[in-house]
């Protein structure tokens, strides 16, 4: 039995106390003395020539300070890409500017122009509707097909076309696929879009930019899932202040779901803007800046083919993908759509031979890049897809042509560079079939029947690659970063200990679980332990928080830590009780000498190390703090089946979801009630992608879903009550917990799932319906009903 | 937001005054302005809130007409309006969630006229008397197209009087994102006949669906709106949520599921 609060169980969330409570403190709640406010002007054409910007008016207004245009920033750096994908024919991608204001050229809506910063936001909002724009509007590049023809209008006048870069993958076994298609028994080819989605974390962004004229140091607060990375990326590619005269610090913040790992121009833009005006220098997004500033997702089109012989084995898969990179690359975009989604192709099959084409396009639109799952999803969505089209075309049960190409020996060397270390497909199916009850289905299509619906089964099974990620493989494939994590772990004289982690929490529960593994580890009550995140001054580096990789990385980093730690304790233990090192061990806070009865408390050991009056000085320094940097041998792979009954209204088109059913494989579980919930909130915002969700811009590149009026994000009414299971998972074999991580499988399993069960129940009903792109909105229902 | 003043009326007649002033605008719930004005999107001068006239808030019976005041919000007409006339109150009780239902007022909502709000379908399907500080407007003649009205500068809805019908419903196909109507039906039999009010589908704003009336004077039930082909879908919203013709079809559907649920 765990205990209490050791690993395993399911403690509650201590940060909640605050959160629930408004006694949180996020970026918004800080207000520095002497603060002033920016409002960005921006763009309202998707794509124009900047002719001439007079603020002559609007910098005699009231209260106004500086108005910043692009001229301010030529000088200086550009936002800069952190992931160079290199090309089928061994070229980089190309890698337009990205000012942090615009210049010569605005390429999206909302593309920020100006930014006015005043005494109050008011004056500042007042000052930028004096400001005089003469841009002259050009033809806007928002389809991708028409963005990559001849002649088309270039976003990037510096480009000689649209195309960021035309990838493939494996491109050695590219003629050896297109052979195997040939060659098939059976070819099944479905063409489909992957939605563009905006993230909507509950927060939006907020920056506050500060500057200290006597130590010459600048501080950036912002709602950030990975401040170093920041400090890194604003420090060394734009601004130039050496990471040791740059503080990033972001405090609580209220989602992120990726959309918050980017740097953003607002960030720089108040952080330069303090410095300039030796004033703090406060920026708070709105919902509506939001929606044409935040960096969209996803946003795929892609035709798939999956080739199986006479036995209904898998023998190729070849995809071809248009990917939206949006009107300039954001932090990490070009990895998405190729080395997060190409890697997945295999799924959890045996697939030999894959090929995956992805030619990444410029458009103007909103920066595309990662966001919950991010290039996984696309991945199972397409794949699952076309082998739940194959089983019917086939006449086969979707489940046995699952079975049947099932990966059942680990370690897996796919054919797309990953290796799998860990899984059992079979036992998450015969557990998602068990707990899904199939059995009962055909009654439960009958009571939907009565009420005159349609009622459909959809099934799913999936494999992600987490605990991003080993440093030396993604710098292979073209990263410009490390993918290791910190954590320094700190014990008082007093005996209370501190982990001050790179890896960020922002909903996750990172203050609840860690504490819980070293509550394993130590036997410390959980409130002798603290948890420290999100600022640059107090831990020394964190790669940060996404791709499920918090508990696997900078857990592990913690673990090693709190090991050193308690070697170190052991140490001084051995010297207090005059015992050997190897003869001490730690049981529940006390330190004994193996086979005596001789102990030393935890807090006895601790105010040694501060109070070294008795102490091996000759051997061992005083003090107990100690740092370890973690960095993975392999991604993890956590996998899952999932099942979905729809119901469907054939009258309106209308969907809904009446039962999900889960069966996860995130290796060893740290807390159940946390992983439940991170379950139940990927799946919710994959049902969102699924059925709601759509940003969708109309031929001039006008946002038409800009806000909540339109852009239809899950409620609690929208979903069902989820079954979720994670037991028994198969533990990850590279990593000090067994852990593979939670927090994208839901959003990465889901939005098949639906869909599989939408065609399914429109099939039932005798509609020749074999496909229905998300958001399966009624409207799109009724329409494809209509033939 | 842009600034502005604001009065505090507690009479119509003081409202009626406060509202002669240049470029002065009325504010009921607010459930659209304030948006509106937070995106600064409209400019008053001067915004004369209604919210403190007790005069204008009431729901009350008399004879076979329900009396409910102008400045009354949709969360009091969901619990005042059930007895006397139950369609009504739940139709109020779908609007938006518990906040707009506490704010929004049902003045409000019919001087604004949005072609997916609920209450012009109620108000044209009951034959509604709309009546203001200077007069009395009957729902025929008031709703004249998206977001237009009868209504006159500075005019105020001071209570809408609904005949009380033998049986009505209301139903809604929400659109997913805003959950305003895509396509409301309202069904109101009476005595001498049935109206049938269609919202949140026509370019026009609010309309009735004649075809759908006759049928159902004729023979209250389902089936007499089943073989009714759809009202043209070429005067339909067209939009990201659904086409003209998906629309005209649900208000097919809409109308049969309204004329079940009136029972």
């Amino acid at each position: 039995m765990p205990k209490d609060n050791g690993i395993g169980a399911s403690t509650k969330r201590r940060e909640d106390v605050r959160f629930l409570t408004g006694t949180g403190n996020y970026t918004d709640d800080i207000n520095l003395y002497g603060q002033a406010y920016v409002h960005f002007l921006r763009s309202d054409v998707a794509h124009g020539r900047i002719n001439g910007i007079d603020t002559a008016a609007a910098e005699a207004m009231p209260g106004v300070l500086r108005i910043f245009t692009g001229a301010d920033f030529e000088a200086l750096g550009g936002l800069p890409c952190g992931w160079q994908v290199t090309d089928r024919f061994g070229q980089p991608m190309k890698e337009p500017k990205h000012p942090v204001l615009a210049h010569g050229k605005v390429r999206h809506v909302g593309d920020p122009i100006c930014a006015v910063v005043a005494e109050t936001l008011d004056q500042a909002r007042d000052a930028a509707e004096a400001i005089v724009l003469d841009i002259e509007e050009l033809p806007a590049v928002v389809d991708m097909r028409k963005a990559l023809e001849e002649g088309a209008t270039l976003v990037h006048d510096d480009l000689t076309d649209n195309l960021c870069y035309d990838w493939g993958f494996v491109e050695e076994n590219k003629e050896a696929v297109d052979e195997a298609i040939r060659n098939a028994a059976h070819v099944t080819t479905l063409e489909l879009i992957n939605n563009r989605l905006v993230p909507n974390p509950m927060e939006p962004r907020v920056a506050v930019g500060d500057f200290n004229a006597a130590s010459g140091d600048s501080t950036l607060y912002t709602t950030s899932q990975n401040p170093h990375v920041i400090r890194l990326l604003m420090g060394a590619f734009v601004l130039g202040i050496p990471e040791h005269k740059l503080r990033v610090v972001a405090p609580d913040v209220g989602g992120g779901f990726g959309s918050k790992i980017y740097h953003y121009a607002e960030e720089a833009l108040c952080t330069f803007a303090a410095k300039a005006l030796r004033r703090p220098v406060k920026w708070t997004s709105t919902r509506s800046e939001a929606f044409m500033s935040d960096a969209h997702a996803r946003d795929h089109v892609t035709k798939i083919e999956l080739a199986l012989d006479a036995d209904h084995k898998f023998t190729a898969v070849r995809t071809s993908t248009l990917a939206n990179m949006g009107a300039y690359l954001s932090t990490f975009a070009p990895s998405i759509p190729t080395w997060l989604h190409g890697t997945l192709m295999a799924g959890n099959y045996t697939t030999p031979l894959v090929y995956c084409n992805v030619r990444a396009v410029f458009t103007n639109t909103v920066p595309v890049d990662a966001y919950r799952g991010a290039g996984r999803p696309e991945a199972t969505y397409q794949l699952e897809r076309v082998i739940d089209k194959a089983a019917r075309e086939l006449g086969v049960d979707p489940i046995e042509i699952r079975r049947k190409n099932f990966v059942t020996e680990f370690p897996y060397q796919t054919p797309v560079a990953v290796e799998y270390d860990s899984g059992d497909f079979h036992r998450l199916m015969d557990k998602l079939e068990a707990r899904a009850d199939f059995a009962g289905f055909a009654a439960r299509r009958e009571e939907s029947k009565k009420k005159g619906l349609l009622r459909g089964l959809g099934i799913n099974c999936f494999i992600e690659a987490c605990g991003i990620a080993p440093s030396n493989l993604v710098g292979q494939l073209g990263a410009r970063a490390g993918l290791y994590e910190s954590a320094t772990v700190r014990v008082n004289a007093t005996g209370g200990l501190v982990v001050m982690t790179g890896s960020h929490s922002h909903g996750q529960g990172h203050e609840t679980v860690f504490p819980q593994v070293i509550a394993e580890m130590t036997g410390l009550d959980a409130n002798m332990i603290e948890i420290s995140h999100g600022d640059t001054a107090n831990t020394p580096m964190g790669m940060g928080t996404y791709g499920s990789r918090s508990i696997a990385v900078g857990g592990s980093a913690m673990v090693r830590a709190t090991e050193k730690i308690i070697n170190k304790m052991k140490k001084i233990a051995a010297h207090l009780m005059e015992a050997a090192e190897s003869d001490i061990e730690l049981r529940d806070g006390t330190f004994s000498v193996a086979g005596t009865d001789k102990s030393v408390a935890w807090g006895d050991v601790t105010l040694a190390a501060y109070v070294p009056h008795n102490y091996p000085l000759e051997d061992i320094e005083p003090g107990l703090e100690e740092t370890a940097f973690y960095d993975p041998a392999n991604f993890t792979y956590p996998a899952g089946a999932y099942a979905c009954e729809v119901e469907v209204d054939p009258e309106t088109g209308r969907v809904t979801i009446a039962r999900f059913t889960t069966a996860d494989d995130f290796g060893n579980v740290m807390n159940p009630m946390i992983v439940d919930g991170q379950v139940h909130g990927g799946l919710a915002q994959g049902i969102g992608q699924a059925l709601l969700e759509n940003a969708s811009y109309d031929e001039n590149g006008q946002l038409l879903s800009a806000s909540y009026m339109d852009y239809a994000m899950p409620r609690a009414d929208d979903v069902p009550f989820f079954s979720v299971d994670h037991s028994n998972g198969t533990p990850c074999t590279h990593n000090p917990l067994g852990v593979k991580g939670c927090g994208e499988a839901g959003a990465i399993g889901s939005t098949p799932t639906v869909v599989n069960a939408v065609v399914d129940a429109l099939q039932s009903g005798g509609y020749k319906v074999d496909h229905v792109d998300m958001p399966v909105t009624p409207s799109r229902v009724w329409a494809a009903m209509q033939g | 937001m842009y600034g502005f003043e604001i009065e505090r009326p507690t009479s119509v007649a003081d409202a009626v005054a406060a509202l002669g002033a240049d470029e002065a605008q009325a504010l009921g719930g607010g459930q659209t302005l304030i948006p509106t004005l937070k995106q600064r999107l409209a400019m008053p001068s001067k915004l004369v809130a209604l919210s403190g006239i007790a005069e204008l808030r009431y729901v009350r019976r008399e004879g076979d007409v329900l009396k409910i005041g102008g400045g009354t919000t949709h969360g009091t007409v969901a619990r005042e309006a059930a007895g006397n006339f139950p369609g009504l109150a739940a139709l109020a009780a779908k609007i938006g969630d518990p906040a707009v239902r506490n704010r929004g007022t049902i003045g409000g909502s019919l001087a604004n006229n949005d072609p997916s709000a609920c209450y012009p379908a109620a108000a044209l399907a009951c034959g509604a008397t709309i009546v203001t500080n200077s007069r009395e407007i009957a729902a025929d003649d008031y709703f004249q197209g998206m977001f237009t009205t009868a209504l006159e500068e500075g005019e105020i809805v001071t209570e809408v009087r609904f005949p009380i019908p033998e049986k009505a419903a209301y139903t809604k196909f929400e659109q997913p994102a805003s959950r305003f109507a895509l396509v409301g039906v309202f069904v109101a039999k009476y005595a001498d006949g049935v109206r049938v009010a269609v919202t949140g589908a026509s370019n026009d704003g609010v309309f009735r669906w004649s075809a759908a009336e006759e049928a159902l004077s004729g023979s209250f039930s389902a089936d007499a709106v089943a073989g009714l082909a759809a009202p043209d879908g070429s005067d339909m919203i067209s939009d990201l949520h659904g086409s003209g013709a998906y629309r005209a079809h649900l208000v097919g559907v809409m109308t049969k599921r309204a004329v079940v649920a009136a029972g």
